[in-house]
């Protein structure tokens, strides 16, 4: 594991809600897609995912409930509220103006 | 708001939280196992893969739990955490709160008192403003004003804003039992507004009720109004008779008046000029109490009354003669005396307090040395090293709550104690010590101590914990040079403390020897046996001196035929008393220019001397038949002796007063010994004792020399007196050495000598005890080593002598730093010091001896123990 890139600092609660988005996941399916839809560039350590989930909870951002997987386990899956989703706009646009202003820097300097 | 409701909600349902968050771990490491074993890992290597990749799920819990969980609930488990540490090791925490709760307690107490004696203001309105007025001549910095001379001062001066004057004064209060003497103090009309004093009832002098010519009136003291008076609101308007004068109440004090320098005074009377002494420039009686026009310096107008002091000199050459003016802050003659005493005491108590803490510390040390593995599994276990850091302040927290508690409430303890065990007439002198309390400024005292040593405390422990070598903790190779550093650092802690009490005990034992040396002054009598006793006639019935002199007759004989008595005499002044009543001596026999030759006077019966068993030293002692028909005579003392008539005989000379009555001449028929009139401290002046019999005054007091305990024939005395006449006032029955034990300088050496004493013993015992378990934890260290030393054939000798070695050296270093850090702190103390120099070799010598002695039993019980050790024994263990 190691060798690959960190995340950007601020960027995994917008990640995990911007996963959440298309449908309800547990931890290790929020991990898995990070990883899948990144091409295995970004890994989410669990160190720092299980923390997130508690502060987006916490936040109210997303909501979790205890539900079966297609394996018959318990998992809990993690759904995106409406504060959630207008959080992740909000994330989404500084996001993207940060990106700009950056490329903005490297294209000129 | 919201994400606080939720926190709040999962704090209640932490139980269900942490469940949740378990089970989903346990989800995700399953599902992560799964994939490994899917992609063709054996079922036993996919699940340590998987416990790899998840790494240390505590830590993962625990800063998921961060997120949501309020910082006061890990500081709440490590509070709890800290106690069950304490609780698991009681000798150590019992200890260390026994330890620093003695410290921290006397220097609370200590401080309580230093605050109400010097750091609060005096009760007055703007305080510092006030100062104190007085003159000064060759023999004294400070003595009494003329009333002449203060109506001059108060009217010249441009620099006050008010300028009083006030003095001492005793009265005659008749009540049901009899007569009684009450002090009381006489003040010019506006001496209250001067100290911005407002009576709690009634009203302060009127302007000019001062004058001769007013309607005498009087103040009540708060206490006096209620021990007197019933606390009867009417009194004012009443009138009390006091000496056969009536007075009319006008007010009475509030309960906090306070004023040290009349203390005792239970009645406030205007300063009606009496007509000898206050009619005279030459006789000083008062003094004086100002306060500064704004804007002007003490210094200026210090300057300006010596100008006009100057002025008078030269105005009236005769009485004014060397008369100065002496100028100081009000608070300075309040406290001045006890400032350095306060001070002195303070520094050892916070020594002590050093001491304890450094003592605490050390111990800590040793518990953090032990406890490394603890924290090295800990850290393993997934502590970060913040919160590690945490688990050492919280413990330092508990300790240094339980001492402030334990602290507070003991000084507190300690202050009744020692308010209590102030005499009541010195109480009455230090009245501000009254205010010693467990007020804002103690407890902010309490709390830097507390914030000091939970910094000390926090910082200790770490300084063992190299963070970054944790894990080194777990493996033996950890212990060899934790045993290093702490032997370095451990063994400067108790060298420190060593200091610390070495300073203590030479200040105890500097203190102690001049006690015992101001005890044991040469007082040029004989103290045992003597009784004394003060009689006031009323004036009324003893005006005249036939009168007096009949009523010291009476006295002395009734007195003689009690049984056990052996002599009885009469004196106006005690021994062991005061420097003062002076007179202005003009010698016959050679030329005068005006000169102040000013001697004490004290009138004494013909029998004084062979009572108080001192010696003649030259011609003869006066005799009864000697009164005042006869020529009039004088003894001097051997200060007057050597003073006025160096290389002479002053036998057969004469003189007569300076400034009145220069008519009259007496003749020096002997030469006494000096005796101790005064403080105990005090020099010996000049003295002349003239016949009770040419010069009779019916306020006397009696010496009364007993063949049994001068104790047992107290009551006798007054009884005999008032057999007499009842209406004869009798006070201040006491033994002399009674007397010399209370006398003003004895207490307050005694009370340094004693309190510093026991800071010192204190000291020494926690200095010991730190050597102590310095030279114990060193010799569990380095039972191996000794161990191989013994196997190798080392004898028991040499292995006592290296444990000895070793406390002897840490002994020596901290006995000498000990030496060198007390002669650097001699200005704390050399002023305390009767006749005691602070570098007294003696005491050195003798304090290094009882610390050294202290130190060789400390440090012999693990040399014995390092002696026996089993050579066998100690390598195996390894």
């Amino acid at each position: 594991m190691a060798n690959k890139p960190d995340l950007l600092p601020g960027t995994l609660d917008m990640l995990i809600l911007k996963t959440l988005t298309r449908a309800p996941l547990h931890g290790y399916g929020i991990a898995q897609a990070i990883k899948q839809l990144s091409d295995e560039v970004l890994t989410v350590e669990e160190g720092s995912l299980y923390p997130a989930l508690q502060r987006l909870l916490l936040q109210g951002w997303v909501k979790a409930e205890w539900k079966m997987t297609e394996t018959n386990r318990r998992a809990r899956y993690y759904t995106l509220t409406s504060a959630g989703r207008k959080q992740l706009g909000i994330e989404l646009s500084e996001f993207e103006q940060m990106i700009a202003a950056i490329s903005r820097v490297l294209q000129n300097a | 708001m919201l994400p606080f409701l939720r926190k709040l909600w999962m704090l209640i349902r932490r139980e269900r939280f942490h469940r949740d968050l378990s089970e989903e771990i346990a989800f995700h490491r399953k599902e992560v196992e799964e994939r490994f074993h899917d992609d063709g890992m054996s079922a036993n290597a996919a699940r340590y893969a998987a416990i790899r990749r998840l790494g240390n799920d505590a830590r993962v819990k625990e800063r998921s739990y961060e997120v949501v969980g309020f910082q006061f609930e890990t500081a709440l488990q490590d509070f709890r955490y800290a106690l069950r540490q304490l609780r698991k090791n009681p000798a150590f925490a019992l200890v260390a709160i026994l330890v620093l709760t003695l410290g921290t307690s006397a220097s609370i107490a200590i401080f309580a008192f230093v605050d109400a004696a010097l750091i609060r203001p005096l009760p007055y309105s703007n305080p510092t403003r006030l100062v104190d007025v007085a003159e000064n001549h060759a023999l004294t910095s400070r003595s009494n004003l003329s009333r002449l001379d203060f109506l001059d001062w108060q009217r010249l001066n441009t620099v006050f804003s008010s300028m009083d004057a006030y003095t001492g004064s005793g009265y005659l209060l008749r009540n049901n039992s009899g007569t009684e003497v009450v002090y009381g103090a006489r003040a010019t009309s506006g001496f209250f507004n001067t100290l911005g004093v407002l009576p709690a009832l009634g009203r302060s002098f009127y302007p000019g009720e001062d004058s001769s010519k007013a309607q005498p009136v009087v103040m009540l003291g708060y206490r006096t109004w209620q021990n007197r008076f019933g606390s009867k609101s009417d009194v004012i308007g009443q009138s009390v008779t006091l000496s056969e004068v009536a007075y009319t109440i006008i007010g009475v004090l509030p309960r906090d008046f306070e004023f040290a320098p009349q203390g005792q005074a239970e009645f406030w009377t205007s300063l009606q000029p009496s007509a000898g002494c206050e009619a005279r420039r030459s006789c000083h009686n008062l003094y004086g109490v100002a306060r500064l026009r704004d804007g002007v310096s003490l210094q200026t107008a210090s300057a300006e009354l010596k100008v006009i002091a100057a002025d008078l000199e030269k105005q009236y050459p005769d009485s004014n003669r060397g008369q100065g003016a002496a100028l100081q802050p009000l608070s300075e003659l309040v406290v001045g005396e006890i400032r350095p005493i306060l001070l002195m005491l303070l520094t050892a108590a916070l020594v002590l307090l050093l001491i304890a803490s450094v003592n605490v510390a050390s111990l800590l040390l040793v518990r953090s040395e032990t406890r490394k593995r603890e924290m090295a599994v800990r850290g393993a276990l997934g502590a970060s090293r913040a919160r590690l850091i945490r688990q050492f302040v919280t413990e330092s927290l508990v300790l240094v709550i339980g001492q402030a508690l334990f602290g507070l409430a003991m000084a507190y303890v300690s202050m009744q104690l020692l308010t209590k065990l102030i005499p009541p007439d010195k109480a009455l002198r230090m009245p501000y010590l009254e205010g010693a309390g467990l007020n804002l400024h103690v407890l902010i005292f309490a709390g830097a101590i507390a914030l000091l040593n939970a910094i000390l405390f926090s910082v200790t422990p770490l300084i063992r914990l190299p963070l970054s070598e944790l894990r080194d903790g777990l493996s033996e190779a950890g212990r060899g040079s934790a045993g290093r550093v702490w032997r370095r650092l451990g063994s400067n802690l108790v060298v420190v403390e060593l200091t610390l009490a070495m300073m203590l005990l030479v200040g105890a034992g500097l203190l102690g020897k001049s006690l015992y040396r101001l005890l044991h002054v040469d007082l040029g009598f004989e103290p045992d046996h003597l009784a004394t006793l003060r009689v006031a006639g009323p004036d009324a019935e003893y005006r005249n001196p036939e009168q007096a002199a009949a009523l010291g007759r009476d006295v002395v004989n009734r007195i003689s035929a009690l049984p056990g008595v052996q002599s009885v005499a009469i004196t106006t002044i005690l021994p062991v008393g005061f420097n003062g009543n002076t007179v202005w001596l003009r010698f016959l026999d050679r030329p005068f220019n005006g000169e102040h030759n000013e001697v004490n006077q004290r009138i004494v019966s013909s029998g004084y001397f062979t009572t108080l068993q001192t010696q003649l030293m030259r011609g003869r002692y006066f005799t009864d038949a000697e009164d005042a028909s006869k020529p009039k005579v004088v003894l001097v003392n051997q200060a007057m002796a050597s003073k006025y008539f160096p290389g002479e005989d002053p036998v057969g000379k004469k003189f007569s007063y300076q400034s009145f009555d220069s008519g009259t001449t007496r003749e020096i028929i002997g030469i006494v010994r000096d005796i101790k009139d005064a403080q105990l401290d005090s020099e010996i002046w000049p003295t002349i004792y003239m016949p009770f019999n040419q010069d009779p005054d019916p306020h006397f007091s009696l010496v009364v020399r007993t063949s049994q305990s001068e104790e047992s024939i107290l009551p006798a005395l007054a009884a005999a007196v008032h057999e007499i006449n009842p209406a004869i006032a009798t006070r201040d029955e006491a033994t002399m050495n009674g007397r010399i034990n209370d006398s003003q300088s004895a207490y307050l050496h005694r009370s340094s000598a004693v309190l510093v004493g026991g800071f010192a013993a204190l000291a020494l015992l926690l200095g010991v005890v730190g050597l102590y378990g310095v030279i114990a934890y060193s010799v569990s260290q380095r039972t191996r080593e000794i161990g191989v030393r013994m196997a190798l054939g080392a004898e028991r000798a040499s292995v006592y002598r290296l444990v000895l070695n070793e406390a002897g050296r840490l002994t020596v270093m901290g006995i000498a730093a000990g030496i060198v850090c007390s002669l650097m702190a001699t200005s704390l103390i050399g002023k305390l010091l009767f006749t005691v120099r602070s570098w007294d070799i003696m005491t050195l010598l003798s304090v290094a001896a009882i610390l050294g002695g202290a130190a060789v039993v400390a440090s012999f019980l693990p040399a014995r123990r390092a002696a026996s050790v089993n050579p066998v024994e100690a390598l195996r263990t390894e």
